[in-house]
């Protein structure tokens, strides 16, 4: 039974500032399905960036070891070598090229002449289409499959490098029930050929239905790992490991007084950017003045697209559904409408979506209204500086002085340029994605302070967070999301991190 | 002249509720830290060093003759359409886009004009305006197909370049005209002097010259009020004179040199009108501050409720404008059209912009820096061909100054980002 294919001892990974990992240990038996759980940001994905050698032996402490030998990978090429094959959540494929040619990129099927044996890769990647169960014409561009096809194309690629482990880093998340289901199958085939894999996975009753083991990562630790074949373990079994117990008590004390509803959102409907599925399903809630009201939902849940496509409609296709804002309907078409409406939206990637990197506080700060700022079309750059101070001061934001290179600056200040921008568009109502994402314990706690003067001041806000304690921590009310659809709402002191787990996992049909 | 204008001048703030204590306190306040101010503006002040220093090898190598009135005011003559397309150009290029077409624009615009003028024999002023509208319809062309349909403009230019090449080649049958009237051509080589007499030199000249100086440092003067209203740091009070002494000098210096020539070019006028409302827009404007933000990051933009279509529609209809003003002065200059008038002058511009220290990921660029880049090609060029130096190396060397400049730049944004 103790025939481990892989053991993972003791490893710590540190980033500057944050211990990601710290001791982690994990132990695969060879020819096993074995899962991986956690929260958003619990270490699971740099767990396996550790194994298949992003990060190079020297870069963490502790050892791997593989089919019962220490190993050092400098480099994925390295891991591969050895036969892991880690598959990303975002697929490594090139939309343009053939089946066939994907399958072999960087691995070329080359004939004595040192040229590509075109005939040969295609018969190649036949065979392996058909191992994995996928009927299409190794000539066919990528591009033109679905994505549960390509995840079988990236499957089919791993085969050929001849793999012994194979990881699955959220494998079903982009796929519908019936592709789910096939891979799920694919997957135990694998397993009966006496091919490891680890599947890291937020669907629970996935992991229960394929998992021979399953280990649990909370906050970089090992927290257990669970024999799958025991009864007892179910997936609020799961869930107990994955929030723990120790809600934290980091967060400011606030009285809530909510008054009137400021922001109404019904039926909102919006379709994926570029795939032919829905993000957010039907979604309806409502936001009061003095509120903050949280949204909870996994990875990939339709978080972002919910609240950027209220916001001017930033994201997707055929977006349906009306806006209340103080009880009266209004049309956000453009960014520029919805900030006329009072609505602000502070994304969840500051440096991408955020800020100009190469502009200073001053600015970033009156970037969403500078027309505030400025008679006829010309700006009062004196005015705009008094404006930056202002909220240098009132924010703390650490930085010599306003015309400090925004880009320059730790990720808790440039959230507090970020809010102050959207603070200087006076909003009636604040969305706030991942607000403390990427920010030390104490920027958090002062992020937290500012959203409860807000609300002190009559704000309605909405946060949209991956840390349940964090959500639990700050919220009045807190909204389920899972798949596009609300499936609950919960005040905060009936809330628990358990029922609130159980709701963002709930399945599709349940949710109608 | 305006070259010599710092980046951050800011003239015209608002000094509403200035009083005697802000002037008094003008006088006293402010940070002298001259080393902070010159590693702050090392980016900026790089490129003044080396114009200085280019402008000083030349009159080394040419003995003088490169700083000759005459030589001066040839300068300006030779180069002032190039300098007019600069300031389009780096705004377009902070936007985060290029314009490859405005060689071909200038030919067209020029074309039409000598249509009209010279062979229908319409007055001078239609030939202008004909010329502008045509320059300004070419520019939202470009800006529909960059704005609107989302192609890049690296392609819709190159496209551009191309067809209004081939429409010039159409409206000119293929020959050459001229000659245009008088008045048309006093736009490029006219001069206005001995208005108010002078003995061996141009009176005038130096009175524009001196009331350049006057409002530089009287809007300096008001910007400097009202940042102390404002609490702002501000250079102390010897630097200040310092700085406005040392721009004065080499303003009246210049003017001078014109005095002793021909006088003062009309199309220095113009040019110094364009810098100074160009300047102002990019840097005051909620126009022009959009135009950095775009060019920053445009995702950022975007979701700061900035109208980028809009914005992005603009910016090439001005450069659009820019080219005809450059068409006319050049269909001027060379006294009728060409089918291959304005042949390679879109990279001329480019490598102002680009030298001058715009940013090739955009975002990063000043109409002032556009400027003295384009000077420092001109007096570069001017220079060489002073010391009969042969084209084909003085290519070379322009090649090479551009590969320099940028890779100056990067390497300065390098050690920038790596300093924390």
């Amino acid at each position: 039974m103790d025939d481990y294919i892989l053991e993972m001892r003791s490893i710590t990974k540190t980033f500057p500032g944050v211990k990601a990992l710290s001791e982690v240990s994990l132990a695969v038996h060879r020819g096993e399905v074995h899962a991986i759980c956690g929260e958003n940001g619990a270490g699971k994905s740099t767990l396996m960036k550790v194994l298949s050698g992003v990060y190079p032996a020297g870069s963490y402490e502790g050892e791997i070891l593989y089919g019962g030998q220490v190993c050092k990978f400098s480099g994925i090429r390295d891991s591969e070598h050895a036969g892991i094959v880690i598959i990303h959540q975002e697929l490594a494929l090139v939309p343009y090229l053939s089946i066939a040619e994907n399958i072999f990129l960087g691995n070329e099927r080359r004939g004595r002449n040192g040229l590509i044996d075109w005939n040969k890769a295609n018969a190649d990647a036949a065979e392996l289409l058909e191992s994995v169960g996928l009927h299409e014409n190794p000539v066919t561009p990528v591009g033109q499959l679905g994505v549960g096809k390509q995840q079988l194309v990236e499957i089919a690629k791993a085969l050929s490098k001849d793999v012994k482990l194979l990881i699955l880093d959220e494998p079903t998340a982009a796929l519908n029930d019936t592709d789910s289901e096939h891979l799920l199958g694919l997957i135990r085939q694998l397993r009966d050929r006496g091919i490891t894999s680890i599947i890291i996975s937020h669907k629970l009753n996935e992991i229960i239905a394929i998992a021979d083991q399953t280990t649990i990562i909370r906050d970089g630790q090992t927290v257990e790992t669970l024999d799958m074949a025991d009864p007892a373990v179910d997936t609020d079994r799961i869930i107990r490991g994955m929030v723990g117990r120790d809600l934290e008590s980091y967060y400011p004390e606030r009285e809530s007084h909510p008054g009137e509803e400021v922001l109404r959102v019904e039926d909102w409907t919006v379709k994926h950017a570029t795939q032919d599925r829905l993000v957010v399903d039907h979604a309806s809630f409502d936001v009061r003045a003095g509120e903050v009201v949280g949204i909870a939902g996994l990875m990939g849940a339709g978080r972002t697209e919910l609240a950027m496509s209220i916001f001017g409609r930033s994201y997707g296709r055929d977006v349906s559904g009306r806006i209340f804002i103080h009880g009266r309907e209004v049309k956000a078409r453009s960014v520029a409408e919805a900030i006329d409406h009072g609505i602000a939206y502070a994304t969840e990637d500051r440096k991408k979506y955020g800020l100009n990197l190469i502009e200073d506080i001053r600015r970033n700060v009156s970037a969403a209204a500078l027309s505030k700022l400025a008679r006829r079309g010309w700006v009062n750059s004196n005015e705009e500086t008094k404006v930056a101070e202002e909220s240098r001061r009132s924010m703390n934001i650490k930085a010599p002085s306003v015309s400090s290179i925004v880009g320059k600056l730790s990720g808790g200040n440039q959230q507090k340029v970020v809010l102050s921008k959207w603070l200087f568009t006076d909003p009636d109502v604040l969305i706030l994605d991942e607000p403390t994402r990427g920010i030390d314990v104490g920027a958090k706690y002062e992020i937290y302070t500012i959203i409860n003067r807000l609300v002190a001041a009559g704000k309605a806000v909405v946060v949209i967070s991956s840390e349940l304690p964090e959500l639990l921590g700050i919220c009045d009310r807190i909204y389920t999301l899972s798949a596009g659809r609300i499936t609950g709402q919960q005040p905060v002191r009936e809330a628990t991190q358990e029922s609130l787990m159980a709701l963002m996992t709930k399945e599709r049909e349940l949710a109608a | 002249m305006t070259r010599t204008v710092p980046p951050k001048a800011d003239p015209g703030a608002d000094t509403a509720g200035t009083g005697e204590a802000a002037t008094a306190a003008a006088l006293h306040s402010g940070t002298s830290d001259i080393r902070a101010l010159i590693s702050r503006n090392l980016r900026t002040s790089g490129i003044y060093v080396a114009f200085v220093a280019i402008i000083a090898l030349f009159a080394i190598l040419t003995g003088g003759t490169s700083l000759s009135p005459g030589n001066i005011t040839n300068i300006v003559l030779q180069y002032s359409y190039i300098l007019v397309l600069a300031i389009g150009m780096v705004i377009v290029i902070i936007a985060g886009h290029i314009d490859l077409s405005v060689g071909s624009v200038v030919a067209l615009t020029g074309a039409v004009s000598a249509v009209l003028v010279i062979r229908n024999g319409a007055p001078w002023w239609v030939g202008m305006l004909a010329a502008i509208a045509v320059g300004l319809v070419v520019g939202a062309w470009h800006g529909f197909w960059v704005a609107y349909i989302g192609i890049p403009a690296f392609i819709v230019t190159l496209a551009g370049m191309l067809l209004f090449r081939g429409l010039t080649l159409q409206v000119l049958d293929n020959i050459s005209l001229s000659p245009f009237p008088p008045q048309y051509q006093k736009v490029a080589s006219g001069f206005l002097n001995g208005l108010i007499g002078g003995q061996g030199y141009d009176a005038f000249t130096l009175l524009i010259g001196g009331i350049a100086v006057a409002g530089y440092a009287f809007s300096q003067f008001r910007t400097r009020v009202a940042r102390i209203t404002y609490k702002q740091p501000v250079e102390s009070f010897p630097l200040f004179v310092a700085r406005i002494v040392a721009v004065g000098l080499v303003v009246m210096y210049f003017a001078w040199q014109l005095a002793h020539a021909r006088g003062l070019p009309i199309v220095l006028i113009i040019l110094a009108v364009l810098i100074i409302a160009y300047g102002v827009i990019t840097s005051r404007s909620v126009f022009g501050r959009q135009v950095y933000a775009i060019g920053g990051n445009l995702a950022a933009a975007t979701l700061s409720g900035v109208k980028v279509k809009v914005v992005n529609f603009w910016i090439f209809v001005n450069m659009g404008f820019l080219a005809a003003v450059a068409g006319i002065i050049y269909s001027s200059r060379s006294n009728g059209a060409q089918p291959a008038a304005g042949n390679m002058f879109e990279l001329d511009a480019i490598a102002a912009a680009f030298i001058g220290g715009a940013a090739v990921t955009g975002g990063v660029g000043t109409v002032v820096g556009a400027m003295v880049g384009g000077l420092i090609m001109a007096v570069m060029s001017n220079g060489m061909q002073l010391m009969g130096v042969d084209q084909s190396i003085q290519s070379v060397i322009k090649g090479l100054v551009l590969l320099l400049a940028v890779a100056f730049d990067v390497y300065n944004k390098r050690r920038a980002g790596s300093s924390r």
